[in-house]
């Protein structure tokens, strides 16, 4: 139990008709009984909400209701009271500020979060998401971070832990009776039965973590093309509104230009990009570096055409740039005089956007790309965060390792060492393992007031 | 007359502790309740097995006597383990009873600076200003200065033998025991704990039928535990084990009596050892095994020892009542018409709780008080020894005013198994197992003498001539590893011996799985020339060079979190923040580093986190 009282507004200041300061630790109630008349807060049952006045000084400051709820369930697992002020800033910081004068300390951000992992009600992960939960910008996406915070993925990183510590055991017992008979040979061949299935399930976890970036982030789609050839206006028409300027000049995107949409419940991010092709002007040369590089982090790349125009040199060198990336061909301007031939094998969609043809199938296309279908229907517990991922990966490899080594003939002393590290990973991902600057990395991410 | 060392037990902790304390040259009393007692192996005739083997080649390594001594009582020496890895081989040997403790007092009663005297001690003299000890005082009333004590009591305090209901106020083989000392103890401040271990049945060997038994023979390999190559054996003539099973009947028998064990029949309040079970504990609690396994083994060889005719029922430790027993035995295939010569019993005793002892094996209660082996709440020969020779020579430290010898967790078992005690406690015998040992890869069996050499050539307990030995050694290793990397086979040599031969240095092919030592030696026969536990070091080093690494860099954390040193008089009080059950654990361990605190069970990774800035905080040290 933290022995500070912290405070911090919850809420975004100055919008909204209401905020909320939360106020977390031993003297939470006491301070704010101090400041409040109404019911004595010392005296409510936990859980429950009460009218009154903050006064200070003998001044009226605001009207508010006011929450009190005792530990240990809750948010922190310390006493917590929440404060429903007017939400104007000069009325949010002048609370603040009686809250400081009367003993409280500024919340840093995510610290009622840390506080709720360091008193032990939360794991690592669920703590994680918390955070993507307040970020999260769509259905799937809020979808994903609720169950993580409610511990699903909490359960399938225990569940491989213990597997793996079965298997030491076992092990373990070996080595340290030899000459009982009378207990399981742990054979190598038998471990590396074991090691094959949990090998499947954390692969598993590896490749849907794909689906998980998809939820919690989005996709990005990267729209290139020749200059002119009707990028921008595509990215209006999907976004339906004037994002990107559009002329018939050349070159008009100089920057790249970005919309969100949601389709399937996932947020898809399109980007529109400069026109690429060789230029002499200094401006547009950034611009079509910059294309590039957008092409190179995108998920996607939709490679647009001009029906009107034949296939380039330029066009054919773009298509192999995408070759080894998801991409769509998309036909653009398919209501003018086809003189475009496009290379043998290469399908696209057709479409224009001055009578919005072939919109629609452009986005049933990257649905059926993605299966973004199927994965809205999907229980979301994904490995969703690089920090995961990358500790994920480290125990992929020890298993690997551990059963390379079998394959090698080591013995299976040595094969423990690779399945131990396994599980320290696995430890990790859950913060099992004490490790300060991950921590205060982690919180320090948080906003403030959660 | 003052000594400045008493070692109080003449067990394999109190052995070692005076033979080290002696042979650096300080002047030391062994105090024994009887000298034909010192070095008495009261349960099991073996010496060494998992993980304990290597400790005794620590033992050694540090100048230690157990494995010499080991070595000139061999009835049968065996590598456990020799499939499984080389973390994990070790020696064990069946010991001659009679011989092992005979040779053992033959030492030390002509040992230099070493007085041995019969007496049983019942107090402690402590000076009350200083709280620093003063001496000993006997059962006669009469006192004995020192200026470091070393408590070696083994399951002398307060010790009870009990069969079924029928208990008896003595130490093993019907000894004296020490009835005032662990109240003294108390008294001082000592949390007293009890604990309870057990030891089978002893059986007429000339009335076992053999042939209905597997014989289980020694390896046809010559081993010493000694680096100093002691070992005296002849390979060819070891004497046999012979493992027999359990059956329906005897599981029948003990369920019915089940209430007249002492255990069962709670007659007895000590806790066991979840590591070597009586077989009653064997039968309830892995109920669906059909049968367990069960090993009679030779005592001695000395012809008119009481030990000659005996053998020892390993597997077999009961506290049933002595008429059950007679039924247990002889419903044992071969054993029908055994004729009992000794039953089994269970011994309670006092202990004391590890969490009051330092790192160093110094008491935190009064100061130049050591303990070793069983009064720490330890079981078995080989842990008392470790534990002893560390007191010896921490206390030999503390006379000459340097510091202690602390082996980390990477360096020994030694150093795991005092770290486990000072830092867990324990609330059972603690036993010592692999699987404690995190680091066991680089803690072999065969490069002991290369972790702890050194350190006991430092402390005084090694001499000149081993020191120079390893020294040798070392530059041999190393000569033979650049040997290894210059010398190359040609592919014609490899053909049938490995897959897609292509010519390989002998590195390269002493990192093959399918490449052992003797094809090496094969395919390049000047290595004949280089000692073989030097090629066995090289061999071993190169085939799993990786994980040796990976192991040594697991290690270099560890030594990185403890050196973020915890000052001795931290006030817990004063951490804010801290769960209060951590701070309890924190507060009675008084932990001396951010690495040793991590390893207290109840101390979470958010305690040490909050630990951790505080420390940052008050006493601005980052690393």
């Amino acid at each position: 139990m933290m022995e500070d009282t912290i405070c911090a507004v919850s809420t975004a200041v100055g919008v909204g008709g209401i905020a909320i300061i939360r106020v977390s630790g031993p003297k939470s109630i006491e301070i704010v009984d101090s400041i409040f008349k109404g019911k004595s807060l010392a005296d409510v049952a936990s859980h429950t909400i009460h009218y009154g006045h903050i006064f200070w000084k003998n001044m009226v400051i605001d009207e508010v209701l006011v929450s009190v709820m005792r530990a240990p369930k809750t948010y922190t697992t310390e006493d917590v009271v929440e404060i429903n002020i007017h939400g104007g800033v000069a009325v949010t910081n002048k609370v603040l500020s009686i809250l400081l004068a009367c003993g409280c300390r500024q919340a840093l951000p995510g610290e009622f979060t840390k506080r709720a992992f360091l008193n032990g009600r939360i794991d690592l992960t669920q703590a994680e998401a918390v955070g993507d939960l307040l970020s999260a910008e769509s259905e799937n996406a809020r979808g994903l971070s609720i169950n993580q915070l409610t511990g699903k993925l909490s359960l399938i990183i225990t569940t491989l832990k213990n597997q793996l510590l079965e298997l030491e055991s076992k092990i373990e017992v070996n080595i340290d009776y030899p000459e009982y008979e009378d207990i399981e040979d742990m054979t190598v061949s038998k471990v590396y039965d074991e090691l094959k299935l949990l090998f499947v399930d954390i692969q598993r976890l590896i490749s849907e973590s794909n689906n998980g970036k998809i939820v919690k982030s989005g996709l990005n789609v990267a729209i290139i093309g020749r200059p002119n050839v009707g990028k921008s206006s595509i990215l209006n028409a999907l976004l339906e509104e004037d994002k990107a300027i559009v002329t018939d000049i050349e070159g008009t995107t100089r920057d790249i230009v970005e919309g969100k949409m949601i389709l399937n419940g996932n947020v898809i991010n399109f980007i529109d990009t400069a026109g690429i092709r060789e230029t002499e002007d200094v401006v547009e040369r950034i611009g079509v570096d910059k294309s590039l590089k957008t092409l190179e982090g995108a998920d996607l790349a939709i490679l647009v055409l001009n029906n009107g125009e034949a296939f380039t040199k330029e066009e054919e060198q773009l298509l192999e740039k995408i070759k080894e990336k998801r991409h769509i061909v998309f036909v653009n301007k398919d209501d003018l005089e086809g003189k475009l031939i496009l290379p043998n094998g290469v399908e696209a969609v057709y479409g224009n956007t001055v009578e919005r043809d072939g919109l629609e199938a452009l986005k049933k296309r990257i649905i059926s790309l993605f299966e973004l279908e199927e994965l809205s229907k999907k229980d979301f517990t994904y490995i969703s965060n690089a920090r995961q991922l990358a500790l994920i990966e480290q125990v992929k490899t020890s298993i690997d390792n551990a059963m390379k080594a079998i394959e090698e003939g080591m013995p299976v002393d040595v094969v423990a060492i690779d399945l131990s590290e396994a599980r320290t990973k696995l430890g990790e991902i859950l913060g099992d393992v004490y490790d300060e600057e991950l921590i205060d990395e982690l919180f320090s991410r948080f906003c403030l007031g959660k | 007359m003052k000594y400045e060392v008493i070692v109080v037990g003449g067990g394999h902790a109190g052995i070692e502790a005076c033979y080290a304390t002696s042979k650096i040259g300080h002047q030391t009393l062994l105090i024994t309740g009887n000298i034909k007692n010192i070095g008495d192996m009261p349960c099991n005739p073996s010496i060494g097995g998992t993980s304990k083997g290597v400790i005794v080649r620590e033992v050694d390594a540090l100048g230690g006597l157990m494995g010499k001594v080991a070595d000139t009582a061999l009835l049968q020496m065996k590598m456990l383990n020799g499939s499984k890895g080389p973390a994990v081989r070790c020696l064990r040997a069946q010991a001659d009873k009679e011989i092992y403790p005979l040779r053992m007092q033959e030492t030390l009663l002509k040992q230099e600076n070493l007085t041995v005297m019969e007496a049983i001690v019942e107090d402690l003299s402590v000076d009350e200003d200083t709280k620093k000890i003063k001496g000993v005082v006997l059962s006669d009333g009469k006192t004995i200065e020192c200026d470091v004590l070393i408590l070696t009591t083994g399951t002398y305090l307060k010790s009870e033998i009990l069969r079924g209901s029928e208990k008896l106020l003595e130490g093993p083989h019907g000894e004296k025991r020490s009835n005032e000392l662990s109240d003294n103890l108390a008294r001082l401040g000592f949390q007293i704990i009890r604990l309870k271990t057990g030891t089978p049945p002893r059986i007429d060997a000339k009335t076992v039928d053999y042939s209905k038994m597997k014989e289980e023979l020694g390896d046809q390999v010559h081993y010493s535990f000694s680096f100093d190559g002691t070992s005296d054996y002849d390979v060819a003539k070891q004497e046999k084990c012979y493992l027999i099973y359990t059956n329906d009947k005897t599981h029948q028998i003990i369920k019915d009596n089940l209430k007249k064990s002492s255990m069962y029949g709670g007659f007895v309040s000590g806790v066991g050892p979840r590591y070597c079970p009586s077989i009653e504990d064997k039968i309830v609690k892995f109920a669906d095994k059909e049968k367990h396994i069960l090993f009679l083994e030779p005592q001695s060889m000395v012809k008119g020892s009481s030990y000659y005719e005996a053998l020892y029922l390993q597997g077999f430790s009961t506290s049933m009542p002595i008429e059950v027993q007679e039924e247990m035995i002889h419903s044992l295939r071969g054993l029908e018409k055994a004729k009992i010569l000794e039953y089994a019993y269970a011994i309670e005793y006092d202990a004391i709780n590890p969490l009051q002892v330092q790192p160093s094996l110094e008491s935190k209660i009064i100061e130049n008080v050591f303990t070793a082996g069983q009064i720490n709440g330890t079981s078995g020969y080989e842990e008392a020894a470790g534990q002893g020779i560390i007191a010896g020579i921490n206390a030999s430290k503390k006379l000459k005013g340097v510091a202690p010898l602390i082996l980390k967790r990477s360096e020994a078992y030694i150093g795991v198994l005092i770290d486990d005690l000072v830092t867990k406690g324990t609330i059972e015998p603690y036993r010592m197992l692999t699987s404690r040992a995190e680091y066991r890869l680089i803690l072999r069996h065969d490069n002991a003498d290369l972790r702890l050499r050194q350190y006991g050539y430092e402390a005084g307990t090694i001499a000149k001539n081993q020191k120079n030995k390893l020294d040798k050694k070392i530059n041999e290793i190393e000569e033979t590893k650049k040997l290894f990397k210059e010398v190359k086979i040609k592919k014609d040599d490899l053909e049938g011996l490995i897959h897609n031969p292509v010519t390989s240095t002998l590195y390269e092919l002493a990192k093959r799985p399918e490449i052992d030592l003797e094809t090496l030696v094969k395919l390049y026969p000047p290595l004949e020339h280089i000692d073989k536990d030097v090629l066995d070091e090289v061999v071993i080093e190169t085939k799993y060079e990786g994980y040796i690494a990976k192991t040594y860099r697991d290690a270099e954390k560890l030594v990185r979190l403890e050196s973020k040193q915890i000052p001795f008089d931290i006030d817990y009080a004063k951490v804010k923040n801290l769960a209060s059950e951590a701070r309890q654990k924190l507060e009675a361990v008084r932990p001396v580093s951010i690495a040793q605190a991590s390893r207290i069970s109840g101390v979470n990774p958010s305690d040490i986190e909050i630990l951790a800035v505080y420390l940052k905080k008050e006493y601005n040290k980052d690393e």
